[in-house]
């Protein structure tokens, strides 16, 4: 039955399962712990002293936060590359493990509010940007779009995700009138999330990096490679430490899927290259930075050039590996590819995409950027809060998925002394 | 703009004490949970609440004032008046500035530090004086801040001196996303510091680099404090938000100049009301060939540029 009891019941069953499990799992709990502790006092200095302790600088305003905030956006978004083959082409094996694509959507949500309040100067004033209480300047900022998509985003996923665990605790079929349309609203929410997320930078005139029409179609293609990478490898881990079934068939699948959107991310890289090195403006010295490095005074400037041809032969690599059905039903090749693909988006979203935007500066300043200790330990602590909210969500969500801990088995096993089934 | 309609100050009736005082307990204890987030232990019940600028009642923005002027003077031992002086009607300040008398001198940079309360460690200016090769002309890949001769003019090079261009479309205004800043009657583009929530959005639009972040804890000496400011100008800011030139406008509501035209040794910086006929700054529009820096973006500005020789 769904009731307001039986809710409260699995609220209890829940935070139960999480808070139960083994050694090894304690383990990798008091890890992740450890690593946000130091992330935590990383941002209380951070706090007390201001973003002095960030690289961050006027020349150079945002950074690493801000990178890994644009990277975890499509990461959230590219649940629906689970979502599109299972629901749009009725495609069984997926259908099953959608809510893992959904999961993994509501945790890189939390990563990316997570970075964004990090970055901000005074997170005391928060409620200023939440919408009805604070001041929203919508619809002109693509800032206030974004805070209202993100979290529409994060609610509809927590929801769907929420009630398909519920629905199998109390032993009901979850209904699909509810389910359908919200599985469905999360396809064009999901491109909204990382078209406006890429409007927040094509908007700005003053940055001819991020001034580019293609800027929105980059972030899905890079978003629709980086998203099901994350999820490939953790289908496979899943699929080995517990009883869920994801056949080699989806897997395949998801990966199949990726080989087009690699190959249209590496299109729309390299349409975005020629144009800019061919027309060769004023404009280019942003792509010039990037690839190749700036020269000025005698000093020349090339420390993103390496990690800017890391990323394209990564993506390169990946592909290849990728688009060969030998090495796509390879699973060392397939998973050395899901790797790179990964390092070759996070770098080309992440501080690819920020630093060469605002370097050389508005007035032609080249400031190097490098982020600081301080950054690095904050990032670490959110990627680790991200992890942990991964772990435990999985902890709880895999034995309802599977049916074998429902109200009246889960409470009897767990807990015989309390268990009251008939009540229930 | 699409700005959102004032929020109205709830009348309490009788009857609505009991309502009010939870309410002052909420934001007591909401408060409470925001000083931890400043980490710095000093943000008060009322600070935390204060709403923003343009939403403020006369009475409001006079008790915010007062407040104000208790903290500066407990943070810095002497009386500093913060004025909250209105656009002039029929007034819009227009800028011009003669590239080709600039001698790269940077007094206007002191000057406007000293007069606006910028922080001085780390130091912010308003103003950046570029150094540019006379054979490259207004060529920002070949421009230098950090010049340091032992004498300026350098042979061969020209001067060119940017800060906050007052844009009719201000492409900072636009992205804020919680209208923190805006254009004021008379063409100022102002920041609300109480406001302004720090992401730093405004900066990454501003194709001048004309906004600066607080990036530490605001400091000056007590003596180098200006006591004459203005609440959306050069009252000492907090940590964590964002400032910028305001066309001195504390001195320039009052009819003075501003603290760089002022100081300017080579009459290189004119200054006047865009409205009237006869301004100095009309004179120069009319008779002068003049340019507008990064017109292509189409950001409109009142600052102008002009070659006077």
């Amino acid at each position: 039955m769904i009731s307001l009891r039986n809710f409260k019941n699995f609220i209890v069953d829940t935070v139960g399962l999480m808070v139960h499990g083994s050694r090894l799992y304690y383990a990798w709990v008091g890890f992740l712990l450890l690593l946000i502790a130091v992330g935590g006092i990383a941002y209380l200095n951070q706090l007390n002293s201001g973003l002095i302790v960030t690289s961050m600088r006027d020349q150079v305003s945002w950074g690493f936060y801000i990178g890994n905030f644009t990277f975890l956006v499509g990461v959230a978004a590219a649940s629906i590359m689970l979502v599109i083959p299972a629901y749009i082409y009725d495609w069984a094996p997926i259908k099953e493990i959608t809510i893992l694509g959904e999961m993994l959507a509501v945790t890189a949500l939390i990563m990316c509010l997570g970075f964004v309040m990090v970055d901000i100067g005074r997170p005391d004033r928060f409620w200023h940007i939440m919408p009805l209480v604070g001041r929203l300047n919508w619809p002109q900022s693509m800032l206030a779009w974004d805070v209202i998509v993100l979290n529409l985003y994060l609610l509809l996923n927590w929801f769907v995700v929420t009630y398909l665990l519920f629905s199998s605790y109390v032993e009901k079929h979850y209904n699909k009138k509810i389910v359908l349309p919200l599985v469905l609203l999360s396809i064009p929410m999901a491109v909204s999330i990382h078209t406006v997320t890429a409007y927040l930078y094509n908007g700005l005139a003053s940055r001819p990096f991020w001034n580019s029409a293609i800027l929105a179609p980059r972030f899905l293609a890079s978003a629709f490679c980086s998203g099901p990478a994350v999820l490939l490898i953790l289908l496979q881990v899943l699929r080995r430490t517990t009883r869920l079934k994801i056949t080699d068939a989806a897997i395949f699948k998801i990966a199949e899927l990726m080989a087009y959107t690699m190959g249209f991310n590496l299109f729309l890289t390299a349409a975005e290259s020629f144009k800019e090195l061919y027309s060769g403006t004023e404009h280019m010295v942003y792509f010039q930075y990037l690839l190749f490095g700036l020269e000025k005074n005698g000093v020349h400037y090339n420390t993103l050039v390496p990690f800017a041809w890391a990323s394209i032969i990564t993506g390169f690599i990946a592909f290849l590996l990728f688009l060969i059905p030998k090495t796509r039903m390879n699973w060392t090749t397939l998973n050395i590819g899901c790797v790179l693909i990964y390092a070759s988006v996070y770098i080309e979203k992440g501080m690819g995409l920020i630093i060469p935007g605002l370097t050389p500066d508005a007035l032609g300043e080249i400031y190097v950027y490098r982020p600081s200790f301080t950054e690095v330990a904050v990032a670490a602590g959110i990627f680790s809060l991200g992890a942990l909210v991964f772990t435990v969500m999985l902890k709880a969500a895999v034995p309802m998925m599977l049916g074998e801990f429902t109200i009246t088995r889960g409470r009897k096993a767990s807990e015989p002394v309390e268990a009251d089934p008939i009540q229930a | 703009m699409m700005d959102h309609q004032p929020m109205h100050p709830q009348d309490d009736g009788g009857g609505a004490s009991a309502c009010g005082s939870r309410r002052e307990f909420l934001g007591t204890a909401v408060a409470a949970v925001a000083t931890a987030l400043t980490g710095c232990g000093k943000l008060s019940k009322e600070e935390f609440l204060q709403h923003n600028f343009r939403e403020l009642s006369k009475d409001e923005i006079q008790t915010i004032i007062a407040r104000l002027e208790s903290e500066y003077k407990a943070k810095y031992g002497k009386t500093v008046k913060v004025n909250n002086e209105a656009a002039m009607p029929g007034v819009i300040f227009g800028y011009a500035l003669d590239l080709s008398r600039c001698i790269g001198c940077r007094r206007c940079v002191h000057a406007c530090v000293k007069e606006n309360n910028q922080s001085r460690d780390p130091e912010i200016q308003w103003i950046r004086v570029l150094e540019m090769d006379k054979e490259e002309g207004v060529n920002l890949q070949h421009a230098e801040q950090y010049y340091n001769p032992e004498e300026v003019p350098r042979e061969g090079h020209f001067y060119m001196p940017v800060q906050c261009q007052q844009c009719k479309k201000p492409p900072c205004v636009k992205v804020c996303p919680v209208g923190a800043t805006w254009k004021e009657k008379d063409g100022i583009v102002v920041v609300d510091y109480n406001w302004c929530i720090g992401c730093r959005y405004c900066m990454a639009a501003c194709p001048y680099g004309a906004r600066h972040f607080n990036w530490g804890e605001p400091t000056m000496k007590s003596a180098d404090v200006n006591p004459e400011t203005h609440y959306l100008g050069n009252r000492p800011r907090p940590k964590g938000v964002v400032e910028k030139c305001t066309f001195c406008i504390q001195r320039t509501r009052k009819g003075l100049y501003p603290a760089c035209v002022e100081i300017c040794p080579t009459g290189s910086r004119k200054f006047g009301n865009l409205l009237d006929a006869k301004s100095e700054i009309r004179q120069v529009l009319e008779n002068k060939r003049v340019f507008k820096f990064k017109e292509d973006l189409n950001t409109q500005p009142t600052f102008f540029y002009f070659y006077g020789v």
